[in-house]
């Protein structure tokens, strides 16, 4: 065994998805999560966005880690994570055109998301290239997780269907559409979060 | 005694840009956008008989002035000093069109071309762009971005007036900076496609230049602000208002006018959002609900408040 502790795929995503999951937990980026969420589909396709970004430049940071300075180490990612940015900008531009419209703001917006940077500093910066692609994997499928429970929430309860698909034949409750909204489910999904895990410990501390 | 001297040189400065536009009187005196398909023109005097406008009317927009737009009508008033031309396309109220009058004779002054630009008046659009950057699209509460430091410097009063003034500092000087380098640098060069890396990298360049040019010149001021600056880098609508900006081509003026608009309207929120957090640390707030959970649904309330502005128009 080497000094430094080896990561397993596995165990990065189940990181990624519940221990510290971007935004129910860390509650890091979560511009994205209110305004991008009122179907499943937008949370999905910014999620696959995100997703993209992470893991590239956790994969290119941590094959440049020993070249980066450690003082001008900010600017270095902040310049690898715009330019993974831009490809993905120009690569929804020119293949899903009409979706790129409605979020085209939030796609250029994730060179500032807090959880791309505060995972290159963290991990990848630290770690070989294969730990660093399993923790993109993992924290970008649990942003994508995240977006994507907010979206289930919202739509159904907005709009009674499922990416699109109609699930109930009527709207059981508009409010949970309008933008605002966006707000209250995630105050109430990251309660229920903190709820469930108190929940969880107590039971393995009685066991 | 410099703030002083620094104030009135902004006063005069933007005394002068409001003059500007005051310009000799031409045959058009006036001009609007009356509706989705008219703009009305007022004349300096009648107009003679005589004048058809097929071939006579050309308007197009200020942007793009190789693209007439079709004129499908002109009617005069009956005192002949006023007239209204129907478009086939829609113009907006927020737009600037040309127009161009040929062979007018207007009260005897006859003219072979007479052009008029038909725009809102400098104020009134900057006006417009700030109360709709910092109430009707307030950047927290109806555009829902920069959430991060929004929670997170929203806890007491005092942190969230100094991260407000500091955001507004870093913010205005840097769309100035943005502007002057996508107009006279990027477009140029047709390098549209750096937008972003060009724009985070002025933003980050700005913010470490702040914070040297502080520490020396003004340590009460940097001790008071320091903590803000470094967390600014990672703000989205420091990144997001140069790309408003730039999408709907602005002038150095109007990207002013939205940079304090977004200042002031982040700091409202922030202002408020720590009224209410301050309170609600003594309220009984269920256990699983303390802390992030509850400030979320209070920003809810905030944003449903907000959206009360959305009909609102300028």
């Amino acid at each position: 065994m080497s000094t430094e502790r080896s990561y397993t795929l596995l165990e990065r995503l189940g990181n990624g998805l519940v221990k510290e999951n971007p935004i129910f937990k860390l509650a890091l980026s979560m511009c994205p999560a209110v305004a991008m969420t009122n179907t499943v589909r937008n949370g999905f396709l910014l999620g696959l966005a995100v997703l993209f970004v992470q893991v590239a430049s956790n994969v290119t940071v941590s094959i440049l880690r020993r070249g980066i300075h450690e003082r001008i180490r900010i600017p270095a990612y902040i310049i690898i994570i715009a330019t993974w940015v831009s490809v993905s900008d120009m690569g929804l531009a020119a293949y899903a055109p009409g979706f790129y419209k409605e979020i085209a703001l939030y796609v250029k917006l994730i060179v500032v998301f807090a959880i791309i940077i505060s995972r290159l500093e963290v991990f990848a910066s630290r770690n070989p290239v294969l730990p660093s692609l399993y923790d993109g994997l993992g924290m970008g499928l649990g942003f994508m997780f995240g977006l994507m429970l907010v979206g289930c929430f919202r739509e159904f309860l907005g709009a009674g269907t499922l990416w699109g698909f109609e699930i109930l034949p009527f709207k059981p409750f508009f409010f949970w559409s309008l933008p605002p909204a966006g707000f209250f489910a995630i105050g109430l999904i990251m309660a229920l979060f903190i709820w469930l895990e108190r929940k969880f410990n107590a039971w393995r501390t009685k066991r | 005694m410099t703030r002083r001297a620094l104030s009135a040189a902004l006063l005069a400065l933007l005394l002068a840009c409001l003059a500007l536009p005051a310009r000799a009187a031409g045959l058009v005196r006036a001009g609007a956008v009356a509706d989705e398909h008219h703009i009305t023109l007022e004349l300096a005097g009648p107009l003679a008989a005589g004048w058809d406008w097929p071939g006579n009317v050309a308007v197009t927009e200020r942007e793009s002035p190789d693209i007439p737009l079709a004129v499908t009508g002109v009617e005069v008033s009956p005192d002949r000093t006023e007239l209204t031309l129907a478009l086939a396309e829609p113009v907006a109220e927020q737009g600037a069109y040309r127009v161009a009058l040929r062979q007018v004779d207007v009260g005897g002054v006859r003219s072979d071309v007479e052009r008029f630009l038909v725009r809102k008046g400098v104020l009134a659009t900057l006006l417009s762009i700030v109360i709709s950057a910092a109430l009707i699209q307030n950047f927290v509460f109806s555009r829902y971005l920069g959430l991060c430091i929004f929670f997170g410097a929203s806890g007491r009063k005092e942190t969230a007036i100094g991260m407000g003034f500091s955001f507004g500092l870093v913010m205005t000087l840097s769309a100035a900076f943005v502007w002057a380098m996508y107009n006279f640098v990027l477009r140029p060069l047709h390098l549209e496609f750096l937008q972003v890396l060009t724009f985070v990298g002025i933003i980050a360049i700005f913010v470490q230049l702040l914070d040297t040019v502080l520490r020396k010149v003004n340590p009460f001021l940097f001790k008071k602000l320091g903590v803000y600056l470094v967390l600014i880098t990672t703000n989205c609508i420091i990144l997001a208002v140069p790309l408003i900006l730039v999408g709907n081509a602005y002038n150095l003026w109007e990207s002013l006018a939205l940079a304090i608009g977004s200042a002031v309207g982040f700091a409202l929120a922030l202002f408020l959002m720590a009224c209410v957090r301050e309170r609600l640390e003594l309220a009984d707030v269920p256990e699983v609900f303390r802390g992030l959970p509850i400030a979320f649904l209070a920003a809810g309330l905030f944003a449903l408040a907000f959206l009360g502005f959305s009909g609102m128009s300028f």
